[in-house]
């Protein structure tokens, strides 16, 4: 009866309707920062080369996500098909995160290592070349354009301001090789971006062309470590239910 | 109790034509875009459908694969068809309830132009490659900033023609208007929070990481359906359905009592998209729990919608935008069924990842927001231009072939979804996985030709209601151009004979 209260003062019905749609949110989000158990703690885990950020660029400006997961499911299934199920602190350094929501292609979330390089760059640039059932499209220019990573300093930086360690100063520096170990500690250090990502590319020559870089050398080195950063032989399965 | 809509017929106070008492040039431009977008979304819908049947249709053409076009696809129907379907019928229900002119027709018109060139450079921004990587929210930030200045515009247009109201009462329908102006206001700046990588750069990085970003998407993506595509939409219902019926509404106690839970209920739910994911379990858990409760203020909502009809049923025999109407409370109180059940967690452990929840959305999307949206405009259009629907039959055909389109749509993507799933679990005698998983892209060639063709009907209505909605406002566009042309040549032909 006393409703008529509200629907005759349009401030009371906002101010209302302002707390009862806020409950919900701040119940299960604000937790999950807080709560320390909220992500694993597991070794091996650590950002991304620059590399493997330009190729993950690359992965979310084609939209791989609409077709493609990043989180396996603990179904005896799914162990089977993609491997270990996927953890939290996996994507720990994921801005933003790609568990997707479809799987139109299968997980991706360990395919790192599944298959080779030159598997990777004929299934892309004409998926029905390798696999003839799949209905992929097709991804020719990731090979055919020069990788941009003119800027790949300022994208260090924009990850570093929303927490992820890449080092600008000494004591950062100092801090990573404490945490990932010298040489992963280089890797993430934004002074040396442009050289680790050349590097990296020559090394790995993913795209089987030497003579430049390409987008196909990016988004291979990315796909190439997916879920590949845990070693799960060294955890008893026992240790990461604790965090469930 | 002022709770019927009809209250705002008695215009014998005013003794103006409605069209000039109120606002309806904006309702109008809004209405039109709708359909605008509606033609070209459901296109190119039907596009991405047809590749995931036939991948040659992605051509190598970066712009148009599937990946950069299912956002587009999202993006037009969503916010471009109902968006401006929203717009247009809450500023002409906030004015005919309120019996109040629009507030502030500057700040009106911004809302029009900025929330179409918002869609617009979307669109655009998505085929050239730049997008925020997030489910319905793929806008890069400058369109991100855009949107937030426009719904702020949107959110005192409407709360200060609120205030104009020469009535006491808020009409429930305005009451879901402003539930949903505030929460896709929260909704949208809480999850687009991100690090642009310079001033000039169209792209950036998601503030939050992994799990927590997780959970932000969907609590933003879930309410992105319960507020955008159906708080909002109730109040589309709770305007037109009771106009349409010559009825009031049902049962106002259980409007007061849907609404507060719905708005409240909504909120929690967004988890049941993470099941079984790297998500803490309490979380989902809360989620799946509040995902059944739901279900009560939905099929409230439903039955009050529904039930307003008791009494006039017969019309749905005689009048093709009542079936419109009921037929999309029935598929929301289906979607709505269909979502709780979902959400338990051993459902969804066969359904997620699969064409279940497509079809899942669609039969909400399609068969409610689309159906309630025709029907309202249907009702509306003929009103905003003072004339009559060009054709009646026209709306029948319109009606089936939505009609057959969804149930194809829908039964398509169950057999879709559910046989993939069950073929992805299945084991051999030994335990060894029975098919690979491109053994089961295969079996969904034949129902994504189906969902494909359910589509193209469920296009060909819309395109007929294009034709349907041109023909019915283009002779009254026609004869006002005579009439203010002929009025020129009267006052030259008098100016010069004196």
């Amino acid at each position: 009866m006393k409703h008529e209260i509200i629907e005759t003062n349009a401030g009371l019905l906002i101010a209302l309707t302002l707390v009862v749609i806020s409950i919900g949110g701040l119940v299960e989000i604000v937790p999950l920062f807080y709560i320390d158990d909220t992500v694993e703690e597991v070794e091996g885990v650590r950002p991304y080369t620059p590399l493997e950020l330009r190729g993950r660029d690359l992965y979310v400006r084609e939209g791989c996500y609409t077709c493609h997961s990043q989180m396996i499911r603990p179904f005896r299934d799914e162990m089977l098909r993609y491997g270990h199920y996927s953890l939290a602190a996996e994507s720990m350094y994921d801005h933003p995160f790609q568990w997707g929501s479809k799987r139109t292609g299968p997980d991706l979330a360990r395919v790192g290592g599944k298959y080779s390089n030159d598997w990777h760059v004929r299934h892309l640039i004409d998926p029905r070349a390798v696999v003839p059932e799949s209905i992929m499209p097709g991804y020719p220019w990731l090979a055919r354009r020069d990788l941009r990573y003119d800027d790949i300093e300022r994208r260090m930086r924009a990850l570093r301001i929303a927490g992820v360690p890449y080092s600008l100063t000494e004591e950062e520096f100092a801090a990573n090789v404490e945490r990932f170990g010298e040489e992963t500690a280089r890797q993430l250090d934004i002074a040396r971006a442009r050289e680790n990502l050349e590097a990296q590319a020559r090394r790995g020559n993913y795209d089987g062309d030497p003579s430049r870089i390409t987008e196909m050398d990016a988004m291979v080195a990315y796909l190439q470590m997916l879920g590949t950063l845990v070693d799960f032989t060294r955890y008893d399965e026992g240790y990461f239910v604790e965090f469930r | 109790m002022a709770q019927t809509p009809s209250a705002d017929v008695d215009r014998s106070r005013t003794q103006v034509a409605p069209s000039e008492q109120y606002n309806y040039d904006i309702v109008k431009k809004f209405a039109i875009m709708s359909i605008v977008w509606g033609v070209l979304g459901m296109g190119v819908g039907v596009w991405i459908a047809s590749q995931l049947a036939f991948p040659f249709l992605n051509f190598d053409i970066p712009q148009i694969t599937f990946g950069r076009f299912r956002p587009v696809h999202t993006t037009l129907v969503i916010f471009g068809f109902g968006g401006n379907a929203l717009f247009a019928t809450s500023y002409y229900i906030v004015q005919r309830t309120c019996q109040a002119r629009l507030f502030g027709p500057k700040l009106a018109e911004f809302t029009f132009w900025g929330w179409n060139l918002a869609v617009a450079l979307g669109v655009i921004t998505y085929m050239l490659g730049y997008t925020q990587g997030r489910e319905y929210a793929e806008f890069t930030w400058q369109i991100d900033l855009l949107i937030t200045v426009v719904w702020v515009a949107y959110f005192l247009v409407y709360l200060m023609t609120l205030l104009r109201r020469s009535q006491p009462h808020i009409y429930v329908a305005n009451w879901f208007f402003m539930a949903f102006i505030l929460a896709t206001a929260i909704l949208h700046i809480f999850n687009n929070l991100a690090i642009p990588v310079s001033l000039f750069s169209l792209e950036s990085y998601s503030l939050f990481s992994g799990v927590q970003d997780a959970m932000t998407q969907w609590w933003y993506g879930h309410n992105a359906v319960g507020f955008f595509l159906t708080a909002a939409f109730l109040g589309m219902m709770y305007y037109f359905v009771p106009k349409q019926a010559g009825r009031p509404i049902y049962s106002y106690r259980l409007s007061i009592v849907h609404f507060w839970a719905l708005v409240f209920l909504y909120m929690w739910v967004g988890a049941h998209h993470l099941h079984w994911t790297a998500l803490p379990d309490w979380v989902s858990t809360l989620a799946a729990t509040f995902s059944i409760l739901l279900l009560l203020p939905s099929w409230g909502g439903m039955i009050n919608g529904v039930m307003t009809l008791s009494g006039a049923w017969h019309k749905l025999r005689t009048d093709p935008i009542m079936l419109f109407m009921i037929t999309s409370l029935s598929f929301y109180g289906m979607a709505t069924f269909e979502g709780p059940m979902m959400s338990l967690k051993s459902v969804n452990a066969l359904s997620h990842y699969t064409d279940w929840t497509v079809g899942h959305v669609h039969s909400g999307a399609l068969g409610w927001v689309a159906m309630i949206t025709f029907g309202s405009l249907y009702h509306l259009i003929p009103r905003l231009w003072d004339t009559k629907l060009y054709s009646i039959r026209l709306v029948y055909v319109h009606f089936f072939l939505a009609t057959i389109g969804i149930v194809l749509y829908i039964t398509a993507m169950w057999v879709a979804g559910i046989g993939q799933g069950l073929m992805l679990r299945a084991f051999d005698e030994y335990g060894n996985l029975s098919y690979t998983f491109i053994e089961t892209v295969v079996f969904l060639h034949q129902p994504y030709v189906v969902r494909a063709l359910g589509g193209g009907l469920f296009l060909a209505g819309m395109l007929l209601m294009a034709y349907n909605i041109y023909k019915t406002v283009e002779p009254v566009r026609r004869e006002a151009a005579r009439q203010v042309a002929s009025g020129r040549t009267e006052t030259t032909a008098s100016a010069s004979r004196a």
